[in-house]
């Protein structure tokens, strides 16, 4: 029985065939033939026999309650397990009472990242976003930040700078003046500091108590290398790719060598050079945080990918773009920021978005050189000779959180790839 | 149609100086030895067999093309490779290409308005202002905030003319305009570059259209193997074409039409 429609809808329903309806789909596409009949029958037993094992194992027989490893034996899954170390494999050795503060870290993050997918704040909101996003997490995890005086005459001196050089033709008198009067402290205080007279004085925020980067763990450290990592890597894998397509022999040159040279060398490699070598080669007493020498390496390394991916998709434009461009009159800087990565991008959100969650896994590597992300602090979880004998919950609820975070990120890129594309039909 | 022939140009200044201009693609001499002299208000019509050095030609004006001997002077400016220069006669003198070459991922006012409000800093204001009296004048207005793939070909191409003509240039250049349309549209487009010419635009336009040159040109260049073999106003060019190639070539092209 079909409802009566008006009659402008009715006009829209599609045309009778003979396999509409349920039974008529399934006659079509799962009982055609003897042979596609009978491969039906067998995989519907198959999966069901699989999933009423599986179902079986992780809920009906499992244990959720046990006080110890042994309690849970003789049972399914033994989530008790998780239950024990949920708060060690989410946040490692971070001190147990202050877990608050790399819980809300990760929640402002996520909160960074849920705001910065949205088109609508692809302006100077991203940088307001990402700014308090990026201050807040750092608070939380390190507990107290300090900011010298000389950086925030340099962040003074760029604002200023850049604020001058890129709307000098669309600010007035009032905005251009303030640019230059935060150019000029900048500098002035600068060269002040340099001279000595200024004294090596910083802001120091501190509400909470001080925790090094060595004691990170579990899930903030995952996202952070992750977000950060090709937050940097996205901009400087860009430039690789457009100087790489450069006319300067030069910097062409550069760019190709150190997008070969890193891609030539696996991950894991790169790490242990930023964790072990790098140490040797900087003057004495001066120390970078194992964290950040981690982190940079990342940086590099996805940079280098990320080139390749944008480099596909520059190489895709046809010829005619780029001299349309140029006969306007624009400059190569209009040209790029405006005919050409704008078309570029679209073009490669689908590999670029499998480079990201490639990358958002890899992050994983950092083990290696004794920096406890999620993966890694999972794994810890299992050297507890109380817990001992269940791996397959640990990775199985690790793997089921990876998911999580990896699917959504597919999901975004087909959100993005029709977001962007519409009008546009080609 | 014989009105062009009445218009004194003699008197009018060369906006456009080739002087001895030679080309090679690597072995291959495509522009050999190339003179002419482009007046203000001229209309050009350049033809020739493909291969002949007619697109290269023009764009050399514009450097999208460079040429390796010679001198090409835009509005007193020699072409060099100084950027600055580059950019300034490209402001000057608009192009319409083959292809049309719009941007894909921005509306038609977009691809109009973006070179006024970058190249030129005008005001957005005034550009979508200057942007929407021109897409009247190629009679299309009301495509304006649609995308270049929605449009016809006919329509794309006068987009492109407009979006040419949004910078106020002295000087149009058109690179076979109507090759990649359907026959069905060359007409719509032929309309409005006539128009074009007849308000007094410098033109100089690389086409097999020779009802347009007839139209409106006031001299028809004949290019085989990257010389510049005859040129004459439209009737002497061709009631008498002097070569033989000229000969050659308008009985292949005319026979058809």
């Amino acid at each position: 029985m079909t409802d009566v429609l008006p009659v402008g809808e009715r006009r829209q329903l599609a045309p009778p065939v003979d396999d509409s309806g349920v039974l008529g789909w399934i006659r079509k596409n799962l009982f055609s033939s003897w042979g596609n009949g009978i491969t039906t029958v067998v995989l519907i037993f198959a999966v069901g026999w699989i999933l009423a094992g599986f179902l079986d194992w992780a809920v009906l027989t499992a244990n959720f309650t046990a006080a110890s490893g042994s309690e849970c034996r003789g049972y399914g899954a033994c989530w008790a397990l998780i239950r024990e170390k949920y708060r060690y494999i989410f946040f490692g050795s971070f001190p147990y009472e202050q877990h608050w503060r790399p819980l809300f870290a990760v929640i402002a993050m996520l909160a960074m990242l849920v705001l910065s997918a949205d088109r609508r704040m692809w302006n100077w909101r991203l940088l307001v976003i990402w700014g308090v996003g990026s201050f807040v997490t750092f608070l939380l995890m390190f507990g107290q930040i300090h900011i010298p005086l000389s950086l925030m005459l340099t962040v003074a001196l760029i604002l200023g700078g850049a604020g001058m050089s890129l709307r000098k033709l669309i600010a007035g008198a009032g905005e251009m003046n303030a640019y230059r009067a935060l150019a000029a402290i900048g500098l002035a205080g600068l060269a002040l500091r340099i001279a000595g007279v200024l004294p090596g004085w910083s802001l120091a925020i501190a509400p909470l108590d001080y925790v090094e980067t060595s004691l990170w763990g579990g899930i903030p450290v995952t996202i952070i290398l992750a977000t950060y990592g090709l937050a940097f890597a996205f901009p400087y894998g860009v430039l690789l790719a457009l100087g790489r397509r450069s006319n300067l022999p030069l910097i062409k040159g550069l760019c190709v060598g150190f997008i070969e040279l890193i891609r030539g060398v696996p991950l894991i490699s790169l790490l242990i050079m930023a964790s072990v070598m790098l140490p040797l080669f900087l003057p004495s007493g001066t120390t970078i945080d194992k964290f950040l020498r981690a982190q940079v390496a990342v940086i590099l390394f996805a940079g280098a990918y990320i080139a390749e991916v944008i480099r596909g998709g520059l190489q895709s434009l046809p010829k005619g773009q780029f001299e349309a461009a140029d006969a306007m009159g624009l400059n190569y800087m209009q040209k790029t920021l405006l005919i050409i990565l704008p078309q570029a991008l679209r073009v490669v959100i689908p590999p670029l978005i499998n480079t990201f969650i490639g990358f958002f896994k890899d992050t994983s590597l950092v083990l290696i050189i004794g920096i406890f992300d999620f993966l890694n602090t999972a794994n810890q979880a299992l050297v507890d000779p109380n817990w001992a004998g269940f791996p397959g919950e640990v990775y199985l609820f690790a793997a089921f959180v990876y998911f999580v975070f990896c699917y959504s990120m597919s999901r975004y890129s087909k959100y993005l790839e029709v977001e962007l594309n519409k009008g546009t039909h080609r | 149609m014989a009105a062009n022939a009445a218009r004194d140009l003699s008197s009018a200044a060369s906006v456009i100086e080739l002087r001895a201009v030679n080309k090679w693609f690597g072995q291959f001499h495509v522009l050999s030895d190339i003179n002419l002299d482009v007046r203000e208000g001229e209309k050009i019509v350049i033809c020739g067999p493909s291969g002949s050095g007619k697109s290269t030609l023009i764009r050399c004006i514009n450097r999208l093309e460079e040429h390796q001997a010679g001198d090409i002077v835009v509005h007193g400016v020699t072409l060099s490779n100084d950027v600055k220069n580059i950019e300034a006669i490209r402001r000057e003198v608009g192009m319409v290409f083959q292809s049309f070459n719009l941007f894909p991922h921005l509306t038609i006012l977009d691809n109009l308005t973006l070179a006024p409000i970058w190249v030129k800093k005008m005001p957005k204001k005034d550009a979508e202002e200057i942007a929407m009296g021109l897409l009247k004048r190629v009679r299309i207005p009301e495509q304006a905030l649609k995308y270049p793939g929605q449009l016809s070909g006919g329509q794309q191409q006068r987009v492109a003319i407009a979006r040419a003509l949004c910078m106020r240039p002295k000087i149009m250049l058109f690179d076979e305009p109507t090759s990649a349309l359907d026959p069905e549209m060359v007409k719509e487009v032929l309309d409005v570059m006539i128009e074009l010419a007849r308000e007094g635009m410098t033109m100089l336009v690389v086409t097999h259209e020779m009802g347009f040159a007839r139209a409106v040109a006031d001299r028809v260049i004949f290019m085989d193997r990257g010389e510049i073999v005859e040129q004459n106003e439209p009737e002497e060019f061709f009631a008498n074409p002097r070569n033989e190639r000229t000969k050659l070539f308008l009985g292949q092209i005319l026979h058809h039409h």
